[in-house]
Formats: structure tokens, sequence, C-alpha cells
């Protein structure tokens, strides 16, 4: 195996400090998410290691459980765009004809209108919890997975292995499954890493202007939105929130760049 | 008919059908969720008799099909229908904050589309120096922070680091031009933040792309300058992609103004619809969200007429 470079060494610990908080928020976290500790907006001193929010809670502890959240809802939400985006698309790419034009068409049309539009129109109708959230995200998402692998499968479906699958009478579930799955997995995988970011983004806008995670539980968008005052009193409450959406982001980048130039050079040549 | 004027003919029927299929899917699809428009007004408490009277009067017991058309119909007259939480006239409303929310967007693309491209320039001009390592690294951090975070970090720096700003972005009828442009200017400073990165990045692909072709060799062979063989011989080639890729981030500007006038709490558009999301206000959301998609719509279908219009090969058939 060859050398990880720096960038992606940075990413993987970064990403997996935080994976690690979340999991082990109990351990991790020095008090409760919901303790009513300290004054309003204290600065950070070392019982209060990044200050106190809007009504006295620990800034940190509440991060390290917000990460919980927001990377539970991303990571199911990029799980589920992941298996429906590239079924569909497998399903589209092998057999064509007029399930590929029906969605393909659909999603031509949900992707011509950003996508928070979309989801604000729907929240606007559906009762906001965390399953609605991460189907809305997910289902959203999946438009962009769909056209990915979709392009993946359709070079992959005329392939001479594929059509000897087909000749020796295997069925559909198994020309996608075991023929094309195993060959478009590794631009795949790079992919899930940026579609991960996104949907990290996505919550995090949402909880934001308020339609997403709702109290009690807590995000690291709805964290910004709780303490956003806090700047006009001189205070940096808000930013600590804001940091780690930044940190998550690019660490998850840095990572999902390094699969992403590893498995193209994959495909260029072997023996490298 | 000539073919150029064919495709644009054809390109632009396409993009209004498209138009009017989501329409279809901001109305009919959002019917078709669970949930009762009467029982979210009035709450889980009411009678059913109450219910009953308040789907007569909003016209809930017609078929879904009749109210799309009629909605629709109202739509293209300029009638959004009243809002169901204060019975006020949509169309007022909006006309009322789409001027705040354009003048927001156009200050920022002012800005933002020449600065994008002097820099996506430079960074093609010194390819793997300096100059394109720092813009690359800024641009490609900046890409992957949603608006609100970036906004907040920009607020930070320039309210509190450094004060010259104020933190909320106030604008009222009767304010003077330079008062306004003041009030605005934070903003401002986030949206070009946020578009500058994409904008500048696919500028410098464009340029690049270009500067592999033969005749730009030619050109440095013969002995120009590498600002001239940029400007007299890759630019006017790149134009076509560049200005797809201007259009196309405009575009992308539509969502970033909902998230940032929230932030700075700018009444306009952006945060009227998210108000009234919260409220659970459907006219209200169908209609902006409506206007919304429209002119994402129509700026991805002007980004590929200019392509169509750049492209010298279409222009003279054979």
């Amino acid at each position: 195996m060859r050398r990880i470079p720096l960038s992606a060494l940075i990413g993987m610990i970064l990403t997996g400090g935080f994976l690690f908080c979340a999991i082990f928020a109990e351990w991790v976290a020095p008090y409760g998410y919901d303790e009513v500790l300290g004054k309003v907006w204290e600065s950070p001193s070392s019982t209060y290691l990044l200050g106190t929010d809007t009504i006295g809670r620990d800034i940190l502890s509440r991060l390290i459980y917000g990460a919980r959240i927001t990377i539970f809802v991303a990571l199911a939400a990029s799980i589920l765009s992941f298996s429906l985006g590239s079924f569909l698309g497998f399903l589209a790419a092998v057999r064509g004809g007029w399930i590929d034009q029906v969605l393909s068409r659909l999603v031509d049309v949900v992707m011509s209108v950003p996508s928070l539009i979309i989801a604000l129109v729907l929240l606007s109708v559906l009762d906001i919890n965390l399953t609605v959230l991460i189907f809305v995200i997910g289902i959203l998402d999946a438009t962009r997975v769909f056209r990915l692998s979709r392009a993946v499968a359709m070079d992959i479906a005329v392939m001479d292995y594929v059509e000897a699958a087909k000749l020796r009478g295997e069925g559909q579930s198994w020309v996608i499954f075991r023929e094309i799955l195993p060959n478009a997995l590794s631009p795949l995988v790079a992919e899930f890493g940026l579609r991960f970011i996104f949907a990290v983004l996505f919550i995090s806008t949402l909880s934001f202007l308020g339609l997403g995670i709702q109290p009690p539980l807590m995000d690291w968008g709805g964290m910004v939105k709780e303490n956003k005052d806090a700047l006009v009193y001189g205070k940096s409450a808000a930013l600590m929130p804001a940091l780690a959406i930044a940190l998550l982001a690019i660490s998850v980048n840095l990572v999902a760049d390094w699969v992403l130039t590893r498995t193209s050079s994959l495909k260029g040549g072997r023996g490298g | 008919m000539h073919p150029v004027l064919k495709l644009v003919v054809q390109r632009i029927a396409l993009g209004l059908l498209l138009l009017l299929v989501v329409s279809m899917l901001i109305f009919i699809g959002v019917e078709a969720l669970p949930g009762d428009t009467a029982q979210s007004i009035l709450g889980q408490s009411a009678t059913p008799q109450a219910l009953e009277n308040l789907r007569q009067t909003l016209g809930l017991n017609e078929p879904a099909t009749t109210r799309y058309f009629k909605w629709l119909w109202g739509f293209l007259h300029g009638d959004f229908g009243k809002a169901l939480t204060n019975g006020q006239d949509i169309a007022a409303a909006i006309g009322q904050r789409l001027g705040n929310t354009l003048f927001l967007a156009s200050c920022a693309a002012v800005i933002a589309v020449p600065l994008a491209i002097i820099l996506g320039l430079v960074a093609a001009r010194y390819q793997a120096r300096w100059p394109d390592k720092v813009i690359s690294g800024i641009t490609l951090s900046t890409i992957s922070l949603p608006e609100f975070v970036a906004a907040y970090f920009v607020i930070y720096l320039l309210t509190q680091v450094i004060p010259i700003f104020q933190p909320v972005a106030m604008v009222f009828p009767g304010m003077s031009f330079w008062a306004k442009l003041n009030a605005v200017a934070l903003p401002v400073i986030v949206l070009v933040l946020v578009v500058l990165a994409h904008m500048m990045r696919m500028t410098r692909a464009a340029i690049l792309n270009v500067m592999e072709s033969a005749y730009i060799e030619t050109a440095e062979l013969k002995g120009l300058s590498p600002m001239r063989v940029i400007a007299q011989h890759a630019l006017p080639n790149a134009i076509a992609p560049i200005v797809s890729v201007v259009v196309l981030n405009l575009a992308y500007l539509v969502v970033g103004v909902v998230v940032v006038e929230v932030v700075f709490s700018y009444n306009a558009l952006g945060q009227y619809l998210v108000d009234h999301v919260s409220k659970r206000d459907l006219p209200v959301v169908q209609a902006v969200g409506m206007i919304f998609a429209g002119v994402y719509i129509g700026l991805n279908i002007l980004a590929d007429v200019v392509a169509i219009l750049a492209n010298p090969r279409l222009r003279h058939p054979k």
C-alpha cells in the first residue's frame, strides 16, 4: 500500500475524532447537554472550554452531543440516497426503454429546481421530525446518485462479461447486484464522501433556518441559530458550532478527494 | 428556419414545459402528501363542523386538478391568492420584498462576476505557481462551507475583529441609494464569497482547457507575451463556457439569497419564504417557491441559449 498523503491523513484523523465523539458522547462530554451550569455566554475558561451558550449550558458538551445528531442524520440520509439512487440508476441502465425514460425525466425535473427550495415546500406540509428529514434529504440527494450510477452502469452494461451473464440466463437482480455493482463500487464509494458532506450541510442549513432538528434535540446548525445574537455582543458562542461544521466538511472532503484520485488511478493501470 | 434560431426556440420551449411540470410538482405533489391544510390552520382541537366550514371557504372540497388550474391561472395573472395566516394579499407582500432581494443579488453579481473572471485569468496565467495556489487554496476552502457558516465568519471578522460594519442589514423604503448600499455591504460580501469560488474555479478550468489547443502553442511559439496569448487568443474561445458558468452561478445565488437574508434579518423574499414555511402557510410557500424555481430555471435556459449562440460551429452551418 502506498503512503497516505498528509492532507488525507489529517482528514482521516479529524473525521475519526468526530465519529469517536459522536459515538461515545456520554463519556467524552464533560457535562450533560441540557445542564444549565454557568452564566449566559461566558467566555471560554478552564471550566467551560468553549464557553457557555444562550442560557448557560456548556458549549463543548452540546457540540459533542450535537455531533451525534448531525452525523447520524447525514449518514442515514446518504445511505438512503445511495441505496435508492444507485439501485434505480442501475435498473435504468440495465432495462433502458420506458423505465429509463420515466426515471431520467423525473430526476431532470427534480434537479431543475434547487434542493433547498423543494425541501422548504415539502417541509411546509410534512411534520418535521427525524424520519421525515432523513427521507427528504435522502430522496432529494438520490437524484444526483442516480445520474452518476446510471452513467457508470451504462458503461459496464455493454461489457462482454455482462453479456455472458445474460446469455447464461441470469436474472435481472443477478446482473445488477453480481455483475454491475462490484465493478461500479469504487467511483460510488468516492462519491459517498461528497454526498455525506452535502447531507451535513443540508441538515445544518435546515436546522439553522429553524426547519430541521427541533428542540429539545439539537444539532450544530440549530446551535448556530440559538447563539446567533451573541455575535452582536462580541461573543464567539455562535462561531464554535459553525467552526465544527466547517471542520467536518473540510476533513471529509480531504479524505474523499484522496479516495477519488486513488480509485481513478487504479482504473488506469493496475500495475502501480 | 435558421438552425441556431431553431435550437434556441427548442430550448426555450423545453424550459417552459419544465416550468409547467415543476408547477404541477409544487402544487399537486404537495397536495398528495399527508397533512390537511384546514386542520393545520385550526389546530388539533377543531370541531368537524369548523373544519368543514373552512374547507368550504378555502375551496378545499374541489378536486385537486380544478384547484391546480385555478391556481395556475391566477399565478399567470399575478394573483397569488391570500395568505392563510393573516389573510393578506400574497402578490402585494411579494411586490414589496422582491425589489430588496433583486437589489441584494444584483449587488453581489456586479462584484462577483468581474472579480471571478479576473482571478480565474490570473490563476490560469500562473498555473501551478504561487498565485494559482493561493487563489485555489482559498476558494477550495470556501467551497465546502454552507452560506450561513461563511456568513458568521464574515460577521465576526468585520464587526468584532475589525469593527467597520453593522451585523444586521435593515433596509426600509425611503432610504437613499448609498445608505442602502452601506446597509447591504455585509450580506453582499458573504454572497460574493459563496459564488466567487465556483465561478472562479470554472473560469480557470475553461481557460486551461482552451490553453491546451494547438493555436495557443503557435501563439506562444511566435513570441507573444503570456498575458496577450490569454487575452487575445484564449479568452475569445473560452467566452462560451465562461458565460454559461457565470449564469449558472447566478442561479446558485438564488439559493444563497434565502439563507443569507435570514442570517442578516434582511426583509426580502427569502426571509418571507422561510417564515411562512414554519407557519405552514401553504399558498405563500407555493407562490414564493414557484418564483424561486422560475428564476432558477430561467437562468439555466439563458445559460444554454448563450452557449448555443456563442458556439461558432452552430452559427455557421455547412
